[in-house]
């Protein structure tokens, strides 16, 4: 069963823009999948007509089995949308936001108010139901939104860079908080700009740009395509120039630091043991970018 | 489903009352001080030396005029500012991504605009007690009279709310059409005052027909027809009803 059955679904904007020429995407029931793609590529265009806020110029869309032009009220009550942008009454409590949700899908206000209670409880935001939502730092309001979003216990869940602007101790509690989401057996696609993010949550991918998707593929794998690393050499002593290590691409960044270059059959070990025989000593070394970071990159210049 | 539907009614109704109620001193004190002036000024001071019109003194007659305009003016700007400032805040998402459909939208937000235009008519009517003699001849007839003006002019609000793209859009309408049509639509005076030429130019604006119904209802005296303003008004409001769900179909001013 898939959770979100695209089918050649295109869109040109009234002043002509394309901005889908013909996306097939299959989501699973149960994943956790990745959406990405740099700025302007498609993803939001994409989201918009699956959560019916953008209407689409052909194609077909089904939710959980539930077409979205013949079934639309059976697919919307499938789904969930927590959007990049703040979209709620900013002038009502967080407790009245959520509540009305509850409502416009039509949830008697008994089981509302349990819902809403559950919700703001789970995103850590039940403290604060009495506050005005204008009032919530970018962080909660970003919970507030995937409160939101849950309220009508929907099987997929769509998720716009749900951690933007989000500090990093807050980033990694929604996170588990996610992870327990989809262990509850809701669907969960995330875009992101936090490539990290991605690479720790999502089991499947898929890249979208210039209107067009690449096939999903599962997530080790396809970090495990990966052919070089970049590494950053922290010295014991300074440095004039890049050393030559057979093997390696050597850059000098400062003279305490070497920027490496290490392919992924090869390993490090020669590369220190290069360095031993220079009298070269390496007190510490982080990966230069994420993988993942790398390989989209990598897509982007391919492309 | 039905049920479903009734309960996204409802929450967009209420919501639409709290909205209104919660500031309260911006939507109703201010037409209970507006009318208070248009009596002292226009039916007290002035309308002293008028005299009679259709055997009622000038108080009596401008009343229903005067009670009617606020319902008008208020079931639009409640309609209008509440729905435009839904798009600009963006949290009309919330509403379109529900299965809650285009009607239930609709009618959430067109009765928070009658029930606000009642609650004003009830207030100024309520202050027109203090200046003016008996109330409503016929309250049946004044209160259809009122809920249909204020469907039809909440629907109105609507749909300028739909086209708006900016806040000045939407004091465009109020300000040069809804207005000026008020005070030529009999609330002062009767046609019947009017040159010919002019009487018949002022029979082709529809808010005559309106308070003039309401007048019929209020002091029993009409220069109209109040068949042919119950069908030109419910024609109207049917009309506007078709084109709103029309406009929510299409997505127009909501929907990339």
């Amino acid at each position: 069963m898939n959770a979100l059955l695209i089918k050649n679904l295109r869109k040109t904007y009234k002043n002509g823009f394309t901005a889908l020429r013909g996306v097939d995407l299959d989501v699973e029931e149960g994943d956790f999948f990745a959406l990405l793609g740099p700025n302007g590529a498609g993803k939001s265009t994409l989201i918009g007509i699956v959560s019916s806020l953008v209407t689409k110029s052909s194609g077909r869309v089904e939710v959980c089995g539930y077409d979205l032009d013949r079934e639309p009220a059976l697919a919307k009550r499938s789904l969930g949308v927590a959007p990049q942008e703040f979209n709620f009454n900013q002038f009502e409590t967080v407790g009245s936001v959520v509540m009305n949700q509850a409502g416009f899908y039509g949830m008697p206000r008994k089981l509302a108010k349990q819902r809403t209670e559950y919700c703001l409880r789970q995103v850590e935001l039940w403290d604060r139901r009495d506050t005005v939502s204008r009032r919530l730092s970018g962080g909660m309001k970003r919970r507030l939104m995937i409160a939101r979003a849950l309220v009508h216990a929907p099987r997929l869940l769509i998720l716009d860079e749900p951690t933007a602007g989000v500090d990093i101790e807050i980033r990694h509690a929604m996170w588990d908080m996610l992870r327990e989401v989809n262990r509850q057996g809701v669907t969960i696609i995330l875009t992101t700009h936090y490539l990290e993010e991605a690479e720790t949550l999502c089991r499947n991918i898929a890249f979208i740009d210039n209107g067009g998707i690449n096939p999903k593929q599962d997530m080790h794998q396809f970090l495990h395509s990966i052919e070089v690393e970049h590494f950053v050499l922290d010295l014991a002593a300074p440095l004039a120039q890049a050393p030559a290590v057979e093997g390696y691409r050597l850059e000098w960044l400062n003279e305490l630091q070497l920027a490496a270059a290490v392919p992924r059959d090869t390993g490090l070990n020669g590369l220190f043991v290069g360095l031993h025989a220079l009298g070269i000593e390496v007190s510490s070394l982080r990966n230069k970018t994420n993988r993942l970071e790398q390989l989209f990159l990598n897509r982007l210049e391919i492309e | 489903m039905i049920a479903g539907n009734l309960i996204a009614l409802l929450t967009i109704f209420f919501k639409e009352i709290h909205r209104f109620m919660r500031i309260w001193p911006q939507t109703l004190l201010p037409p209970a001080i507006t009318t208070a002036l248009y009596f002292l000024i226009f039916g007290k001071l002035i309308g002293g030396r008028v005299g009679e019109v259709q055997g009622h003194t000038y108080m009596d007659y401008i009343v229903p005029g005067v009670i009617l305009m606020s319902v008008i003016s208020h079931s639009y700007s409640n309609v209008v500012a509440s729905f435009y400032s839904t798009k600009f805040q963006r949290h009309i998402e919330e509403l379109l991504v529900s299965p809650a459909p285009n009607w239930v939208i609709l009618l959430g937000f067109v009765a928070g605009g009658v029930v606000r235009g009642l609650l004003v008519g009830c207030v100024v009517a309520g202050i027109a007690s203090g200046f003016a003699g008996p109330p409503a001849l016929n309250l049946g007839l004044c209160l259809g009279v009122a809920l249909l003006t204020s469907v039809l002019f909440s629907l109105a609000g609507f749909i300028n709310a739909v086209f708006a793209e900016s806040f000045d859009d939407i004091s465009l309408i109020p300000n040069f059409i809804l207005t000026p049509l008020s005070y030529l639509g009999g609330v002062f005076y009767s046609v019947d005052m009017l040159p010919e030429f002019w009487r018949k130019v002022a029979l082709g604006n529809p808010i005559l027909y309106m308070i003039n119904a309401f007048r019929f209802g209020w002091i029993g005296v009409s220069d109209v027809d109040i068949g042919m303003a119950f069908a030109m008004t419910g024609g109207a409001a049917t009309l506007l009803a078709c084109l709103s769900l029309w406009l929510l179909h299409k997505g127009v001013g909501i929907k990339n």
